[in-house]
């Protein structure tokens, strides 16, 4: 059996996906740019998906731009929100210690050039605190950045409530929603949102293409010279194909999006009902403010590269926050910022399910998970030290 | 980051040899720490012909511990105790057909595991082990951060 289980990396295309991709590749190839037939074409289309990508986060067409993927909306909105405050003598940013590398790092390159960052805890179950944040703002405060739902434990943050604090302070909110879009409701109106990072292929569109909500009246700047491309702002030509494919899974996505979310929180509380039964595992993030797709937990005594790999080997593909699957020696930045020691936070795993999945995959992930977690701490002399001290629960 | 495995390695992964303890071991060592993933211990039965009659291993780790631990056992199994000493991560690395350059720190483990269950039996039997010293202090303070 294959299951694939690992849909915060990211999704199979969809077939709505691909139906709008390989026509475009083959009969779009107008440059949008180009005023002759096969431009303006090309130009129509691209109109089109703006349009659908905007209903979708009811937005307007004008705050949407077309970006290479979420990182480069993420790097994008955070360097500007900064120049802006810069400009205006503001060199302060909030964010929190769960953010993904795609705004920590950017952040990270800000603090060098003088900008100054509180990173908010977010406590064991993953979740800011308004109170925190609020405490947290100062007159210099420029840009409150904080994502939509995290990518390694599913923690959905309150996004709202963060919106309407900074609408209230007349601070610039960005979110990075990149595992929000087309999973659960996403209303920039509603949310309060000031600028918005999203990816295609976390939705079953292409690698590839994502893109930047930027609400009107945020003077954004060109992030890459050298075209009148995206409104001037980011220059290269359009990647039509992969733009409208995003635009079709999109509307897909968020036409389906109830019945997908009940779908998917069905098979989600079934693994997590199944696996909690596996003696010292612990479930990470927050019981309720919880992504409909991603699981994530921790098995004392194992350690998180061979659980994956020995799960790859039985046809499941799955995560890990370990250090060794993330090619650096430290045990992933989300969990140690849920206070989990390092031994535990090696120990890792995390299946994020999606609407191409069924019961019956979950039923087999339920079979091995368990009988592969049992194996290796057969194996594990952490477990063996853990056992001088409790009684051995495979032996009752 | 994606790694590539060696079929070797992935072959002592997914079956490796020699995993257990030894109740009545004339030697046991242990190294690495688990806060920084790894932790490998090995029990050495040896004869009375200084040969290892019997060895086990029991590792918390990634892939390539389990298999560094794996085919390092099968590698000093039935060998004098005094050849286990010379024992290297690079001839554990070459047995497996390459590491990735991140894991070679676990075929080092596993030189460190066999050489302090090798010092623990002549600490027990009273004799004394110049290169089992060097060895030794380096497993506690060991922080395999510096070997790759």
């Amino acid at each position: 059996m294959f299951v694939y289980a690992d849909n915060a990396a990211t999704t199979a295309m969809s077939k709505t996906a691909a139906d709008a991709m390989l026509p475009a590749m083959q009969e779009l190839y107008g440059n949008p740019s180009s005023l002759h037939q096969k431009g303006r074409e090309a130009n129509m289309a691209l109109l089109g998906a703006r349009e659908t990508v905007a209903h979708c986060l009811n937005a307007d067409p004008k705050e949407i731009y077309f970006t290479g993927c979420g990182t480069e909306a993420d790097n994008w909105a955070i360097l500007e929100a900064a120049r802006l405050g810069a400009e205006a003598g503001k060199k302060h940013i909030i964010s929190d210690t769960i953010e993904h590398h795609a705004v920590l790092h950017t952040l990270k390159k800000l603090e060098k050039q003088g900008f100054e960052v509180t990173y908010l805890p977010v406590h064991e179950n993953g979740l800011v605190r308004l109170g925190e944040l609020e405490a947290a703002v100062r007159p210099d405060t420029c840009l409150v950045t904080i994502m939509f739902c995290n990518n390694e434990i599913g923690t959905l943050q309150p996004v709202r409530e963060i919106g309407a604090l900074c609408r209230e302070k007349g601070i610039l909110f960005h979110t990075d929603a990149v595992q929000a879009v087309g999973h659960v409701p996403v209303d920039v109106q509603k949310d309060n949102i000031d600028m918005l990072s999203l990816s295609g292929h976390k939705f079953h569109a292409p690698k590839g293409v994502g893109a930047l909500y930027c609400k009107k009246g945020v003077k954004l700047k060109n992030f890459i010279e050298g075209g009148a491309q995206e409104r001037g702002r980011r220059g290269g030509t359009e990647a039509i194909p992969a733009i409208l494919a995003m635009a079709a899974a999109l509307r897909e996505s968020c036409g389906h999006l109830t019945e997908n979310m009940e779908k998917v929180t069905a098979m989600r509380d079934k693994l997590i009902d199944g696996l909690s039964k596996i003696p010292c595992a612990r479930c990470n993030g927050d019981p309720e403010h919880k992504a409909p797709g991603i699981v994530s937990f921790c098995f004392e005594g194992v350690e998180g590269e061979s659980l994956l790999l020995r799960l790859d080997l039985a046809g499941i593909c799955a995560s890990s926050g370990s250090a060794c699957t993330s090619g650096s020696l430290d045990p992933s930045h989300v969990l140690l910022a849920l206070g989990l020691p390092h031994e535990i936070a090696h120990g890792s795993l995390r299946l994020s399910l999606c609407e191409y999945n069924s019961m019956e995959d979950v039923d087999y992930i339920l079979e091995q998970v368990p009988e592969v977690v049992r194996t290796l701490r057969q194996m594990s002399p952490v477990w063996l030290h853990m056992l001088e001290h409790m009684d051995d629960p495979y032996q009752s | 980051m994606a790694m590539e495995y060696s079929e070797k390695v992935m072959e002592h992964f997914a079956h490796p040899h020699n995993v257990g303890t030894i109740e009545d071991a004339d030697g046991i060592g242990e190294v690495g720490n688990a806060k920084c993933g790894d932790i490998m211990r090995m029990y050495l039965k040896i004869d009375e012909n200084e040969i290892i009659q019997d060895i086990k291993f029991q590792t918390f780790g990634c892939a390539s511990a389990i298999a560094t631990s794996s085919i390092a056992t099968d590698m000093i199994k039935g060998r004098p105790v005094s050849e286990a000493l010379t024992l290297t991560n690079k001839a554990v690395v070459e047995a497996l057909d390459g590491l990735p350059a991140v894991k070679v720190h676990c075929s080092v483990l596993a030189e460190q595991a066999v050489k302090a269950a090798v010092a623990d039996y002549y600490k027990r039997k009273g004799v004394p082990c110049d290169e089992c010293e060097t060895c030794v202090s380096c497993v506690h303070e060991h922080d395999h951060r510096e070997e790759e």
